[in-house]
């Protein structure tokens, strides 16, 4: 009996380093943010950050600002540091910019060989990853943010080729109409290489609007609109040029997309609808949904008149901070919830519905897409914010998947939205091995994929009639009372876990 | 006391009747019926009644009695008794009204002085042309609004409120009999706890209830898919009554907008959409001071609120020509209120001189924006949203920010939150009152806005179910009585106004169905 009753393992005595498996001792975390993600991991109960040098970032070229954990980035996200608890952890920081240019050198293999059983839990950046991966040995238990590859399904134009391929695929094996569940991306093509292709499909429907998006830059930065031909002209000039000057760059690659021209507007406002989804594992494929997000309304009314007006046109928050009249406290931001209510109350319940699975298939989708691609590693996860955008027949447009959303908070709801979702992250991790592993939904996460699609417990005893009783386990925009149902979870999985150890 | 079919008030309802649009639609479909051939003269009345039922006629009628009924409630006095007793039995009261009408039209004259601005003026042809041209998008290029305040805030009015006297009770005895606790000190008669269990007993415990049982924790198949598939049928049989009762256990938010205007009878037609199109001109054509006061209210209110700042533009195109609705000033033979009158310049106090201030009749407050708001997650189309608004303006909400005797208006609302709270928690109410934060002045602004702005949209659409469904709003200081029980361990700790103020000012994460029903029914 006295085993039954001992303590969890996360709450015992903190003075175990071994490096192995966590069992009995407390959580070590790295991370490489200052925001919201820092407040979660200090505030979890036996977790404890690991301070030391290895956290910089050392793969940068010397003379460039540290874009990840020194210390500097703190002055750039001051709108974020707004709720961080200031922590004991700023002093490690400036020390380590005092050793950072003597490992300049070699870094690379100093920091990872030090690194590897220092940390069980590390939230890097993507920067990190990148350069540390390859020399990094992992130890069973350890978990780590990103996929090596994971801008596959993140930089624009790759994503599209991944779908793309899929849907060419799908039409081979299953036939057309199935492959129609894939039109969920307005036509798009890469730039320059494909611009050949793009010129000639632009000259068969001429008038429409085109949007020019770079593949690699994020919050809406370089993004603009063109009609004509010759508007972009300008950008060729600059962009697209033959590499004949070898002291050019590489021209920056851009994608091309037809744009919607009839979004869905409520108030007369343009708005696309951020989503959060976590991949804890992509062979076999798993993947959770959160219930809550939000809706980013433009601050301007829409109108396809004023094309050169980025305002209007543009969600992200990024973009809509600089708009002359943007007042911080209006937050442009309605919770998903606020949107499924609003959508469910002018069309109905079922075509709310429709929505909100037409968003789930999106993310399934995609996510298969490169299901075969990505470098599947049971330490990496992923959390990934989707931009969905609908359109004036509530036909949902995948814009485009962030893998590192922003966590910085826009004000007090949204700072308690992401410190939720991030919380949530940690409790599906379960690096605590507080759960049985077989739930269904752990606090806003709803497990909506575990290798096929998931049901939905609908609590109806009997078999439902004309065979499509099941509805899938995916609440978007649903009533989220996460801290209640984690209390029940966890209660639950002790129970079970009593009866095990018991019988 | 009078019934439903004394001869004076069927009386009315005919005379009622002959002048409304159905009687000469009923008039043609009869005719129509009597022109087909299958009907026998020896047969004529019972061939036309059954023709008009089933062709729906019948069940159109009905619906237009009940929509009389609803807001025609008999009357217990003579004949004979003047307008103004019918409006507002009590004297006193009456001259109360009157004298907060006169401070608001003089704190309105003397702005107008101040800022050196008439009360309406005639746009020039340019100003016309540009403001149609951005009908849709006001709130992008408002009238500079930095001198505009809001005329009053429900604070104003609860001062106004408490000072109220009975001038049949002796007031120079302070520790006398009839000092109540509360602030309003009138005795009022009220509807005790008893008589509203029995009122509202569609939402007891035992009962479902959506609001409760619609949870997305609970499976649909228990409550949620049954409740919906009734509500459809609700609608098909578009019958008013039926949907009233239908609203006492809640709206499925997927059928409010349809039930809601059954119950208030609102039935668009090409006349209505005209109706509204000439409103809507008449703002074009003319530029009113109440116009400000409006902007300025959805900028202070709606514009900065989460839920709804989304809307601010069609809060533009409801409220404007809310204010040139001279149909509104037809609920004025219910309200204790009168409508303002202006004069044109020169010939102040001539009556022949005068004109209807704003012609509505209604001068916004601060919050006022916050009655349409919730409703914009209903209706699509500003057409049918403003005259949902009307009707619900016009039924109920006047009631908020008059004074009067009636067992609905502010003042028995008010005094009813006190009785009631008194009654539950006199513990809690001792506590508040002894550290100087009289319940009520932070309860009375929730009750003057009908709570929308202060709980999230669907709870308040929730509440309003109920406020439609059981045509009262004594439903209203329950729930505030609810929200102060609910919070009334940390209430009972607060030292200061300000603090039982924080503990009071997010509601947003409020249930409003089980609170209103823990405080009806657990005691």
């Amino acid at each position: 009996m006295s085993k039954v009753n001992r303590v969890p393992g996360y709450m015992q005595s903190k003075n175990a380093r071994n490096r192995g498996p966590i069992g009995d001792r407390e959580i070590r975390y790295k991370c490489s943010m200052q925001n919201t993600i820092l407040d979660v991991l200090r505030a979890r109960p036996g977790w404890q950050e690991v301070a030391g040098p290895n956290v910089t970032p050392v793969q940068q070229p010397p003379g460039q600002k540290g874009v990840t954990s020194a210390g500097t980035t703190g002055k750039d996200k001051t709108s974020g540091t707004t709720y961080t608890t200031s922590g004991s952890s700023s002093g490690n920081r400036t020390s380590n910019q005092s050793t950072l240019p003597s490992n300049q050198t070699s870094t690379g293999t100093i920091s990872t060989k030090t690194s590897d059983g220092d940390w069980d839990f590390y939230w890097c950046d993507r920067e990190w990853l990148h350069a540390n991966y390859d020399t990094m040995f992992l130890q069973e238990h350890q978990k780590i943010l990103h996929f090596r590859n994971h801008y596959e399904l993140t930089r624009k134009n790759l994503m599209v080729k991944n779908l793309k391929r899929l849907r060419k695929q799908t039409e081979r094996e299953l036939g057309k109409k199935e492959a129609e569940s894939f039109d969920f991306f307005p036509t798009t093509y890469e730039l320059p290489s494909e611009y050949h292709i793009f010129v000639e499909e632009f000259k068969k429907s001429p008038g429409i609007i085109w949007i020019m998006k770079p593949a690699a830059k994020s919050q809406g930065r370089g993004i603009f609109l063109f009609r004509k031909l010759k508007d972009i002209t300008d950008w060729k000039k600059g962009e697209y040029q033959p590499l004949t000057d070898p002291n050019r760059e590489v021209p920056e690659t851009y994608v091309v997309q037809r744009y919607i021209e009839n979004p869905y507007l409520i108030g007369g406002r343009k708005f696309d609808i951020r989503v959060y989804v976590l991949v804890v594992s992509y062979n076999p494929l798993k993947v959770w949904l959160y219930r809550s997000g939000f809706a980013r309304f433009s601050n301007s009314r829409f109108s396809l008149d004023s094309i050169e007006d980025a305002y209007v046109h543009l969600t992200n928050v990024a973009v809509q901070k600089t708009a002359p009249d943007y007042d911080p406290d209006k937050g442009c931001k309605w919770a998903t919830q606020q949107l499924r209510q609003y959508l469910t109350a002018k069309h109905g319940s079922d075509a709310a519905q429709e929505v909100f699975q037409g968003i789930d298939n999106i993310i399934i989708k995609s996510l298969q897409s490169v299901q075969k691609i990505i470098i599947n590693d049971k330490h990496c996860f992923e959390m990934y914010g989707y931009d969905v955008l609908l359109d004036g027949n509530l036909k949902p447009w995948l814009i485009e998947i962030n893998a590192s959303p922003s966590l910085t908070a826009s004000g007090k709801d949204d700072y308690d939205l992401k410190y939720g979702v991030l919380n949530d992250v940690l409790n599906v991790l379960d690096l605590e091995n507080r759960l049985t592993g077989k739930e269904k939904r752990v606090g806003g996460f709803d497990l909506i994929w575990d290798d096929g699609a998931v049901l939905a417990d609908d609590g109806s005893m009997e078999c439902s009639v004309n065979g499509m009783s099941a509805t899938p386990n995916s609440f978007l925009g649903c009533h989220s009372e996460r801290k209640k149902q984690l209390r029940e979870i966890y209660t639950a999985a002790q129970a079970l876990k009593k009866t095990v150890a018991t019988s | 006391m009078d019934s439903h079919f004394a001869p004076a008030y069927t009386q009315k309802l005919l005379q009622s009747l002959k002048s409304s649009k159905i009687y000469t639609d009923l008039q043609n479909a009869a005719q129509g019926e009597v022109a087909k051939t299958n009907i026998r003269v020896s047969e004529l009345k019972k061939g036309v009644q059954t023709g008009l039922s089933s062709s729906g006629w019948e069940k159109k009628l009905r619906n237009v009695i009940f929509q009389y009924l609803q807001t025609h409630p008999l009357s217990s006095y003579p004949v004979s008794t003047p307008t103004d007793h019918i409006k507002e039995p009590l004297a006193y009261l009456r001259k109360a009204q009157q004298a907060w009408e006169k401070r608001i039209l003089k704190s309105l004259n003397s702005m107008c002085t101040e800022l050196n601005i008439p009360l309406a003026r005639k746009r020039p042809e340019k100003e016309q042309k540009d403001l149609l041209s951005r009908w849709t998008e006001l709130g992008t290029d408002g009238p500079d609004l930095s001198q505009i305040r809001p005329v009053y805030a429900p604070k104003d009015f609860l001062e106004v409120i408490m000072c109220l006297q009975n001038p049949n009770y002796n007031a120079s005895d302070s520790t006398g009999t009839y000092t109540l606790w509360g602030l309003v000190q009138l005795p009022l008669k009220l509807n005790d706890i008893n008589k509203l269990r029995i009122l509202y007993s569609d939402m007891a415990i035992n009962q479902c209830q959506t609001g409760v049982d619609d949870s997305s924790e609970i499976p649909p198949e228990m409550f949620d898919s049954d409740r919906v598939k009734l509500g459809k049928k609700v609608i098909a049989a578009d019958h008013g009554p039926i949907s009233q009762e239908y609203s006492k256990k809640g709206c499925p938010m997927s059928l409010r907008a349809s039930i809601w205007s059954q119950i208030l009878g609102i039935e668009l037609d090409e006349f209505d959409t005209l109706y509204y199109e000439q409103l809507k001109s008449n703002v074009i054509a003319h530029d009113l001071l109440v116009d400000s006061l409006l902007y300025k209210d959805v900028k202070l209110t709606a514009t900065n609120d989460d839920q709804y700042f989304v809307f601010e533009d069609f809060l533009y195109q409801i409220l404007l020509p809310f204010t040139r609705d001279t149909e509104v000033l037809k609920h004025f033979s219910r309200n204790s209120a009168t409508p303002p009158k202006s004069y044109i310049r020169g010939k102040l106090g001539v009556e022949d001189y005068a004109v209807i201030y704003p012609p509505n009749g209604v001068i916004p407050f601060h919050g006022f924006a916050m009655y349409v708001a919730p409703l914009c997650y209903l209706y699509k189309e500003p057409v049918k949203l403003y005259y949902v608004f009307r009707e619900i303006y016009s039924r109920y909400f006047f009631r908020l920010h008059s004074i009067s005797s009636h067992p609905q208006g502010i003042v028995c609302l008010s005094l009813l939150f006190e009785t009631l709270l008194q009654t539950h928690e006199p513990a809690l109410f001792f506590h508040l009152k002894s550290v100087g934060c009289q319940p009520l002045k932070i309860a009375f602004k929730w009750l003057v806005r009908a709570f929308s702005g202060y709980l999230s949209s669907d709870q308040v659409l929730l509440l309003w179910d109920r406020i439609l469904a059981y045509n009262s709003l004594e439903i209203l200081p329950v729930l505030a009585v609810a929200i102060f029980s609910f919070r009334k361990t940390n209430l009972v700790k607060v030292q200061s106004y300000n603090a039982a103020e924080a503990v009071l000012a997010d509601l947003t994460t409020l249930q409003v169905i089980p609170l209103i029903q823990l405080s009806l029914f657990s005691k």
